[in-house]
């Protein structure tokens, strides 16, 4: 059960008892009525409504009643408005009231908004601009480092040459430096093969539901190292492996890495 | 048309004749059937927010976008471009290798001297075959870094979980086209790189010489090896890759747009 506030509480008693003096005019054309509801109504109230009808005269006093009730500012009552010359509505109430409070319902209880408002913005012109902006600087980018730095092409392929050392491409070199410390087993298959299982149902395992970084630095932290781990072995199977695939420093040997 | 008209009339006339030439092709049918509402190649287009969503909504490329994103998604800073660029990487790699395709046979006699003569003999070959090579790597760095840009951004939670799986599998197979290409030019860059990769991939257990065996078209690499990667790079892995490219951009609207703000 709601509990009724008390102001609201007032103004539905002060309405039903203006109902009452309302119905109680109704109550004596009301042929339509229930017929047991005519004699609840308090005496006091039927002779002042009949004298406040003797002095207005005739259909008007019903109009008249049904307007004050509406101009009443209970929103939770509802009051039925009678017509200016129908016959105002026989009382139906246990007390001859034509209106009853049945709950007080509160704001909150009906406005329960589920989709908030997403403050948006037309994609044309504001992100496809940005996104042809982009596209045309790397477009540029390409094109003149194109133009200026050229692709490898080494001699045919000699099945009787190898050359030393003999790397993989950059993205593999990491795995490539693996070989030197784990069996080829381990370096080539099981761990890149747990690595994208790993990330691949990194989603289902990550069971914390924030996006903010300050919630989740574990998992920040795991996976920056993860980067890491990759990028390192990376840079150091490019630029610090040199022939036996032994290693060197770049700026002694040389570099012996090609894209 | 236009000159034929104009060449009869003085200056002044020939203005108006093109003007009214203009408005008379522009309502015509055949005009406003190719171009729709909104269209910029219509007659007037003004900027309202009609307008604005019928540019997107009448454009095959440009309705992969939603009418309206969210006001954050549009800033730089926060998607670094990288999932845009590396479509449009991938795109580019396309148009530069339907090129480099005219003037290539993948056989091991005929594999490197056609890309040596692309270099030395045909108009702007060696231009298209730089921007081939270095916008893959690009792809493969840009991949990468969008992988990681998601993971910092927590947009891999609910309800973009399986969005992420897509995202990683387009990851395996951008590696993949990457590698396969790889081997293409047949010089002794791309026949040991290829070698150390396959020996890898030699060492799964249990199967490991059937997985070698199927990867290489044979014991060792060959001309059987070379068709097999260029069938792969060219038509297999770009389809596998394109479908799911569809999957994944489908699932980013109908996950709600990209990830909120943090």
């Amino acid at each position: 059960m709601t509990e009724i506030p008390e102001h609201l509480r007032k103004r539905a008693e002060e309405a039903r008892a203006k109902a009452a003096a309302k119905s109680s005019d109704g109550g004596n054309e009301g042929a339509e009525g229930g017929g047991d509801d005519g004699g609840k109504i308090p005496a006091h109230l039927l002779a002042r409504s009949q004298a406040a009808r003797a002095a207005s005269g005739g259909g008007d006093a019903g109009a008249g009643d049904a307007a004050t009730a509406q101009g009443e500012p209970g929103g939770a009552v509802a009051t039925v408005p009678s017509g200016a010359t129908a016959p105002p509505p026989a009382p139906t109430g246990p007390e001859g009231h034509t209106q009853r409070l049945l709950t007080v319902v509160k704001a909150g209880s009906i406005q329960d908004v589920k989709a908030k408002p997403v403050d948006k913005v037309h994609t044309w012109p504001h992100l496809l601009v940005g996104e042809f902006v982009a596209a045309l600087a790397v477009t540029a980018f390409l094109l003149v480092f194109s133009a200026f730095v050229n692709a490898p092409l080494l001699s045919l392929a000699n099945f009787n040459l190898t050359p030393n050392p003999s790397k993989a491409p950059w993205y593999f070199l990491g795995l490539q430096e693996l070989l030197t410390m784990f069996h080829p087993m381990v370096a080539g298959v099981t761990i890149p093969g747990m690595g994208i299982f790993v990330l691949m149902f990194a989603p289902y395992m990550d069971r914390n539901p924030s996006p903010r970084p300050e919630d989740r630095k574990f998992a920040i932290s795991l996976f920056t190292l993860f980067l890491m781990f990759w990028a390192i072995l990376v840079i150091i199977g490019s630029f610090f492996r040199g022939p036996g695939f032994n290693f060197t420093f770049p700026w002694v040997d040389g570099v012996f890495f090609d894209l | 048309m236009a000159r034929t008209i104009g060449g009869k009339g003085p200056g002044q006339g020939l203005s108006e004749r093109l003007s009214k030439l203009s408005e008379t092709v522009q309502g015509s049918q055949a005009w406003n059937s190719i171009f729709r509402p909104g269209s910029i190649f219509r007659k007037g287009y003004t900027d309202s927010p009609r307008n604005r969503s019928y540019v997107i909504m009448n454009s095959v490329l440009y309705h992969l976008h939603p009418v309206k994103v969210k006001r954050h998604a549009v800033k730089v800073s926060y998607t670094l471009c990288l999932g845009g660029l590396s479509f449009f990487l991938f795109i580019l790699l396309t148009v530069t290798g339907i090129f480099l395709m005219f003037f290539y046979r993948p056989t091991a006699a005929q594999a490197w001297t056609d890309i040596y003569s692309l270099h030395t003999s045909v108009t702007f070959g060696l231009l298209v075959r730089n921007m081939h090579r270095w916008g893959a790597h690009l792809m493969v760095l840009s991949v990468f870094l969008h992988m990681a840009r998601v993971f910092y951004h927590g947009a891999y939670k609910p309800p973009r979980e399986f969005n992420w799986v897509i995202g990683v599998i387009l990851l395996t197979l951008t590696l993949l086209l990457s590698f396969t290409g790889y081997l293409l030019p047949w010089d002794q860059l791309a026949l040991w790189a290829v070698t150390v990769g396959t020996n890898m991939m030699g060492y799964t257990p249990v199967f490991g010489d059937q997985v070698r065996f199927v990867l290489l078209g044979g014991v060792e690499i060959g001309t059987d090896t070379l068709l097999r990667w260029y069938v792969l790079h060219v038509l297999m892995l770009p389809f596998v890759l394109v479908i799911f490219l569809a999957v994944h951009f489908w699932r980013v609207r109908k996950d709600g747009g990209i990830s909120g703000p943090l």
